[in-house]
């Protein structure tokens, strides 16, 4: 893998927001442009890639890759839902939720639907306590959940989907 | 009606933009401390107001702002701690969406106090459009004079940049955003030293809450002395208060710590009370790692006392009978909510986030979550509780950082408070499948045990 010009451009205007020498700092950032590019996971080449556009050492990548949720070690569907589990959402109906995604979607969490749309990821609490139940959709969120909202989305990223390819 | 002093314009229309926010009285703090105070004095204000840490710890913001080394030649800097993630706390989400430009002008003020030439507001990852609007702000900022080189012709330099996370909890403890921040693993540090005297790239460093810093602002437009004459003994200023469960409005409200929480969880301009009617059963009023209170102490201290939503008040009665102030996160459980399923949740979380450094809390954390599964689920023992007690008294105390502590106390109070509810569990393995222990007894006065 590689990054095109634009990305390669943005990691130096990344890197300059430290001073000289500080430039490790800038992994976590670089590694979420390397997931966007990637299809939204990281491969061990693609965290190879970062080590080295970064002058570290790939260990020094693997080991906070692994340790920050946001990040994919696994491939993932094109639609990632990301649904909170915590108290405050637990307390408004987030088990409700996650089952009706599962049933309608015919996947468990942390599995992709065979035509590679969607994946169910259960996530801690995101910070949305007071528009609960809530997930994660890409870089937004999608709050006061229901049955029907669900649909809606699946819906939407369905139709995206299609016009997409 | 209480005062605002930090939500009070966020709801004009446009407030977002630079104009907007200029035409409203913005960055008139930056004129007032770059024009006619030194460093110093601003940091003297800070003191005066008696502001506490917004973010949880409500650690004087002043004495933390003084206690920073200054050796000659070496680089300061301020962070400014975004990665808002307690359960139950959404404020800084709230405060940085709408009113943004008020950030950045606290996070200048506090700069110039600090000496930082490179200031970052550390932000967690899963806020990504947050990042947006503050860019667009430190945009509009430098387009206007306020941030780059010798703003308003004082020699200061000051740039702000924003760093996303990518997920983690404990990327809120300060030496562990510090570790992110440095492109590490978020684990946090042992301290001494402080960040104060060895923090980013181990030079001289303050880490304060968004809120801490957006509150520099009316101090430093009001003076130290007038800001502090808001409130009540040390809980000055206005707080930011986060409320989400079983209520009708939730949301976030700016209160000045002067009103009751009965007051607050039921009248219109704030919680509006619970939902169909419903009886409230307990409360968590600073996020989740805070000890959750029955009904009957959370309106009355165990003295009798009306209980005040500020930070002397909530902590009435000490862990026994009392909780915390916190981050505000104010979580509210109604009659139907089950107070181990909730427990379970909140223990599930802290195993999550444990950063796995720390024996007691790496493993205690596993061991809580899987004892609490196996009672919500029909399947424990009376003696799971004692067991549940005994791991967190291991816990606490015995860590690096406080998580350990925030994991320990929601387990500790859920006990201690709710026993009768986890002996229940255990006696109704089949019963408890298909309904909940309920209000029981919980709404009425009674003598609380005093365990801790």
């Amino acid at each position: 893998m590689a990054f095109t010009e634009d990305k390669l451009k943005k990691v130096q205007e990344i890197i300059a927001r430290y001073p000289d020498g500080k430039h490790k700092s800038a992994l976590i950032p670089v590694l979420h442009l390397a997931q966007e590019e990637h299809g939204g996971w990281l491969s061990s080449e693609t965290m190879d890639y970062v080590a080295s556009l970064l002058k570290i050492e790939p260990i020094e990548v693997y080991e906070v890759a692994t340790f920050y949720s946001m990040y994919n070690l696994k491939p993932v569907g094109r639609y990632l839902f990301e649904v909170c589990q915590t108290g405050p959402c637990m307390v408004n109906g987030s088990d409700q939720i996650i089952d009706y995604i599962k049933e309608k979607l015919g996947i468990g969490v942390g599995e992709t639907t065979t035509d590679g749309l969607f994946t169910l990821k259960t996530v801690e609490c995101l910070g949305a306590c007071g528009y609960a139940p809530m997930m994660q959709l890409g870089k937004h969120y999608r709050e006061h959940l229901t049955k029907e909202k669900v649909d809606q989305i699946i819906e939407e990223c369905r139709s995206k989907a299609t016009s997409l390819n | 009606m209480g005062r605002k002093l930090l939500l009070e314009k966020a709801h004009v229309p446009g407030i977002r933009s630079y104009e907007v926010y200029r035409r409203e009285g913005g960055y008139a703090s930056v004129e007032k401390a770059f024009k006619h105070m030194s460093p110093d004095l601003v940091t003297e204000e800070v003191k005066k107001s008696g502001l506490r840490g917004r973010g949880g710890a409500g650690f004087p913001t002043g004495m933390k702002w003084s206690f920073l080394a200054k050796p000659e030649g070496v680089p300061r800097y301020l962070v400014c701690n975004a990665d808002e993630s307690e359960p139950g706390t959404f404020k800084d989400r709230y405060l940085m969406e709408f009113i943004p430009h008020l950030l950045i002008e606290g996070l200048i003020v506090a700069s110039y106090a600090l000496g930082s030439n490179r200031t970052y507001i550390y932000i967690r990852g899963e806020y990504a459009w947050i990042v947006d609007i503050l860019e667009q702000a430190i945009a509009e900022a430098n387009a206007n004079g306020w941030l780059g080189k010798n703003i308003m012709g004082t020699g200061f330099d000051c740039q702000i940049y924003v760093q996303r996370g990518a997920g983690a909890y404990i990327c809120g403890e300060e030496t562990a955003l510090i570790e992110s921040l440095e492109g590490k693993r978020g684990n946090p540090r042992i301290k001494p030293p402080f960040p104060a005297v060895k923090g980013l790239w181990d030079c001289p460093t303050v880490v304060n809450n968004v809120e801490t810093l957006a509150a520099v602002v009316p101090i430093i437009n009001l003076g130290g002395e007038e800001y502090a004459k808001i409130g009540i003994g040390k809980s000055t200023g206005t707080k930011l208060i986060s409320a989400c469960g079983n209520i009708n409005k939730p949301g976030v409200f700016e209160i000045d710590m002067t009103i009751s929480v009965e007051e607050f969880i039921y009248s219109e301009e704030y919680c509006g009370g619970i939902p169909n009617g419903k009886k409230l059963k307990a409360c968590i009023p600073g996020g989740s790692s805070v000890p959750i209170l029955p009904a009957n102490l959370l309106f009355k201290t165990a003295k009798g006392d009306t209980r005040i939503m500020n930070y002397e008040s909530l902590s009435d009665g000490g862990f026994a009978t009392g909780t915390m102030m916190g981050s505000g996160g104010f979580i509210v459980l109604d009659e139907d909510q089950c107070v181990v399923r909730h427990t379970l949740t909140l223990a599930r979380f802290y195993r999550h986030e444990s950063c796995g450094q720390c024996s007691p809390c790496r493993e205690g954390t596993g061991w809580m979550e899987k004892i609490l599964k196996n009672i919500e689920y029909g399947k424990g023992k009376k003696s799971d509780i004692d067991l549940l007690w005994d791991i967190q008294r291991k816990i606490e105390g015995n860590t690096i950082c406080p998580l350990g502590d925030a994991a320990a106390w929601p387990v500790a109070a859920a006990i201690r408070h709710f026993r009768d509810e986890f002996e229940w569990h255990v006696d109704n393995p089949v019963e408890s499948q298909s309904r909940n222990f309920g209000l029981a007894h919980y709404a009425d006065p009674r003598p609380v045990p005093v365990t801790a």
